[in-house]
């Protein structure tokens, strides 16, 4: 066993050491707080790209070592649930990956956050985040996968409401936990049922884990309700976790409220790294979703029951979130249904392609969105905390190297051909989509989705970094007197930030770029990576199988898109805050019903809410006046009781024993007088005795 | 009257005497004499018993009553000393107001 494999467990449990002292450190101590969290994560850094090393040039078969121990006993002596890890490709992919953003991140937050009284209580949270999510990319076991998401969900919360005095913030950051807590449920309850299938909850345990061959055949043949393998019944409560955790339709709608949180949490949280999560779940259990019942064991497939569900739930989600990212103005906002959409793509990749697929755009993407987020951190830090892209405008004079790293971000998302990692992703996962053989629709879809992504990016850029500066007017009407900002003594023009916060968006960019040569049709290393074959260099497979054409119609979509957008935003600037918006003004019913996110929250809010209110009157009524009476009932039983037993205690014992101690005392104080101390008086008393009994004597003899 | 009655009766008035004197004075001294009062009408019995006895030869109550006077003077003696500290400790002889050995 190679020996980062044993010590793999440091790199969650370094950021958690770093959230644990600064959490008991006093407040003043910033510059402590800072450099644990990032030493922390530079440490985990080196450790994964040890472990990374360790995956490398294995030719044939993927690398796979686990690390298991027993950790709880229940049942008979045998039944030890076990905790471990697991090293394979896909771990330390996603351990240098959220390793090295997390520490571009925490570096910009120290810029971002630095006149924040709360900095180090931010820094606990970012490091103990930081911890459940490498636990999750290790974990080889469902239960400590399990843990370390809901660390990872409740970190989260804690974030998200990170400025709980703001009520908005409060609010997301409850919608946040309680709409994921509903995928949890759904993750739980696949997890006890693996569990009561297999009898073990490892992923790989050298043929006995829950997703090798054996017992992934024995779930298969087991058939249940509606006529489904088990196998499928449980891969679909385990989507439903990835549903929630991954923002995907039906469960999006607390991702773009998230954006509450400081903008390196969303860039950390909420692009790069937890939303992932439930797509590295995807993946990690894929051997689960691709198992088919008619197939038999091994034989995975690209259209089993749950492949499909997963590739629908992505490319709808793909497609419906970009729509909306169409019509938003919150510059974070926009980058949230992105991310939404992202995801989509994420999913909609694995279904149609396999993990590589899915885990390629998973990879680049955290790169150009944690880019692209920190990036409006600087715009919004630059701008007095404004986030309303109608407000900003001409930033590109102000603020270049921002707009320069921002261009790279939104050319790499927008999948600009060639040059930008976004490309080469998207590319991959809609040529495997054009492929599927169940159906085409996803692929339009994604088309479509690509068409709207480059769409809403061009306007987004065009909005905020073209035409003339448009805070100014609202700045000086509004007086921002109250500012606590350290720049409102300034005036308003927007500011370039300082190096801490551009440094780590610049290496971000040259990722964004770079990270696309890794998987191209003509170099499939990751593919081949993950699949654990040698990549082999091969221009010849740029013009295979109608690779090159698809690479030629994503082009045209994303020219397309960037042309619109550039028509309708670049060409006529918009000159004041208050101007309509151009599809406003062409379409008002369409951009209404997408300004309005298609209303989903409003219908949650009829539908789900309004019954969960009805329950909880219901529950309410249940507990004040049935279950509240009985008890009430009860309470008034023994307290007539307790009466009855006090007047018997106060009239009865009491009395009787305050009796008995009087007399007591009275014959006592008798009894003491005798004792007066007077000697002569005892002498005198001896004598009236002996006169008495001489008397007595005397008398007696006579008698 | 018997030379024997004499004597008895001549007890019993010193003895009434020094009860007397034990039992109302008030100083503790004139007590203590009370008490030889008696001590010594006690030693005249014994002297009075034997000298009237039916062995007069046998010198018994003589050396009796020689050992009762030699207690007395000890008893005598420890009882002035304890005067003496009480009023070193009290600043009083009254007996009245010694009534508590605390203190």
């Amino acid at each position: 066993m190679n020996w980062i494999v044993q010590y793999l467990w440091l790199i969650p449990v370094l950021p958690l050491v770093a959230a644990g002292i600064i959490a008991v450190n006093k407040q003043p101590q910033r510059k402590l707080a800072a450099t644990l969290a990032i030493g922390a994560m530079a440490a985990g850094s080196l450790l994964s790209l040890c472990a990374f090393y360790a995956t490398l040039g294995h030719g044939e078969g993927v690398y796979r070592e686990v690390y298991s121990f027993n950790w709880l006993q229940f049942g008979g002596t045998d039944n030890w649930l076990q905790l471990g890890w697991v090293l394979d490709p896909l771990t330390a992919i996603m351990l240098v990956m959220v390793t090295f953003v997390g520490m571009l991140i925490f570096i910009f937050s120290v810029g971002y956050m630095a006149h924040d009284p709360n900095f180090m209580r931010f820094f606990c949270f970012l490091a103990l985040f930081a911890s459940g999510m490498l636990g999750v990319v290790i974990a080889n076991n469902l239960f400590l996968f399990f843990v370390s998401w809901e660390i990872v969900g409740l970190t989260s919360y804690l974030l998200i409401g990170f400025w709980y005095h703001k009520p908005s913030a409060a609010a997301a950051a409850k919608k946040a936990f309680i709409t994921t807590r509903i995928g949890d449920l759904g993750l739980l309850l696949g997890m006890v049922w693996l569990y009561a299938q297999t009898g073990t909850l490892n992923f790989y345990d050298h043929g006995h884990g829950c997703m090798e061959t054996t017992a992934l055949t024995a779930m298969a043949a087991h058939v249940t309700i509606g006529g489904l393998a088990v196998s499928t019944m449980v891969g679909l409560l385990i989507f439903l976790g990835a549903v929630g955790k991954s923002g995907q339709v039906p469960l999006h709608v607390w991702l773009p409220d998230a954006m509450e949180g400081p903008t390196p949490v969303s860039a950390l949280i909420h692009a790069a790294t937890m939303v992932a999560a439930g797509v590295f779940l995807v993946a990690r259990v894929y051997p689960l979703m691709s198992q088919s019942p008619l197939f038999g064991a091994g034989l995975y497939l690209d259209s089993t029951p749950m492949l499909q569900v997963i590739t629908w739930v992505g490319a709808i989600t793909a497609i419906f979130a970009a729509s909306i990212a169409v019509a938003q103005n919150d510059i974070k906002r926009i980058l949230a249904y992105s991310t939404v959409s992202q995801l989509g793509y994420m999913m909609m990749g694995i279904g149609v392609g396999g993990v590589a697929v899915g885990m390629f755009h998973l990879i680049t993407h955290a790169f150009f969105k944690a880019l692209l987020f920190l990036g409006s951190g600087s715009v919004i830090h630059g701008c007095h905390e404004e986030q309303d892209v109608r407000k900003m405008g001409g930033l590109k004079k102000y603020m270049p190297v921002t707009f320069a790293v921002y261009a790279i971000g939104m050319l790499a998302l927008s999948g600009f051909p060639l040059f930008f990692s976004g490309f080469w992703s998207k590319d991959e996962i809609l040529h495997h989509a054009s492929n599927w053989s169940v159906s085409h629709v996803p692929f339009y879809l994604g088309c479509t989705g690509a068409l709207f992504t480059a769409f809403y990016m061009t306007r987004q850029v065009a909005l905020v970094f073209f035409g003339s500066y448009r805070g100014q007017d609202e700045a000086s009407s509004h007086g921002h007197t109250d500012h606590a900002h350290a720049h409102s003594a300034h005036d308003h023009t927007p500011h370039e930030s300082p190096a801490v916060m551009t440094v780590p968006l610049m290496i971000l960019a040259v990722f964004a770029i770079l990270l696309g040569v890794i998987g191209t049709p003509a170099w499939p290393w990751f593919d081949s990576y993950l699949t654990g074959e040698a990549a082999k260099f091969d221009l010849g497979k740029l013009t295979e199988h109608g690779t090159l054409s698809l690479m030629v119609t994503s082009a045209i979509i994303v020219f397309t898109g960037l042309g619109l957008g550039w028509l309708l935003y670049g060409n006529r600037l918009r000159k004041t805050a208050g101007e309509k918006d151009v599809l406003e003004a062409a379409q008002p019913a369409v951009f209404k019903l997408l300004q309005n996110k298609y209303y989903i929250d409003e219908l949650y809010e009829l539908t789900v809410i309004r019954l969960n209110a009805f329950a909880a009157r219901l529950c309410d009524f249940l507990d004040r006046w049935i279950f509240g009476g009985v008890v009430l009932a009860v309470s008034y039983l023994f307290l007539g009781l307790a009466w009855l037993y006090r007047l018997m205690d106060e009239y009865l014992v009491n009395l009787g024993f305050d009796a008995g101690c009087d007399s007591l005392r009275e014959s006592g104080s008798g009894l003491s007088k005798l004792h007066s101390g007077r000697v002569q008086t005892y002498l005198r008393v001896i004598g009236v005795a002996l006169v008495l009994l001489i008397i007595f004597l005397i008398w007696g003899h006579k008698a | 009257m018997s030379p024997l009655q004499g004597c008895l009766l001549f007890s019993a008035l010193l003895f009434a005497t020094g009860f007397a004197g034990a039992v109302t004075r008030r100083h503790a001294i004139l007590v203590l004499v009370g008490i030889e009062l008696m001590l010594n009408a006690a030693n005249l019995n014994l002297i009075a018993f034997w000298r009237f006895g039916p062995h007069p030869e046998a010198l018994t109550g003589f050396i009796f009553v020689l050992f009762s006077m030699a207690l007395a003077a000890a008893e005598a003696a420890v009882g002035l000393a304890l005067v003496i500290a009480i009023y070193r400790h009290k600043r009083t002889s009254n007996l009245d107001e010694v009534k508590e050995l605390k203190g």
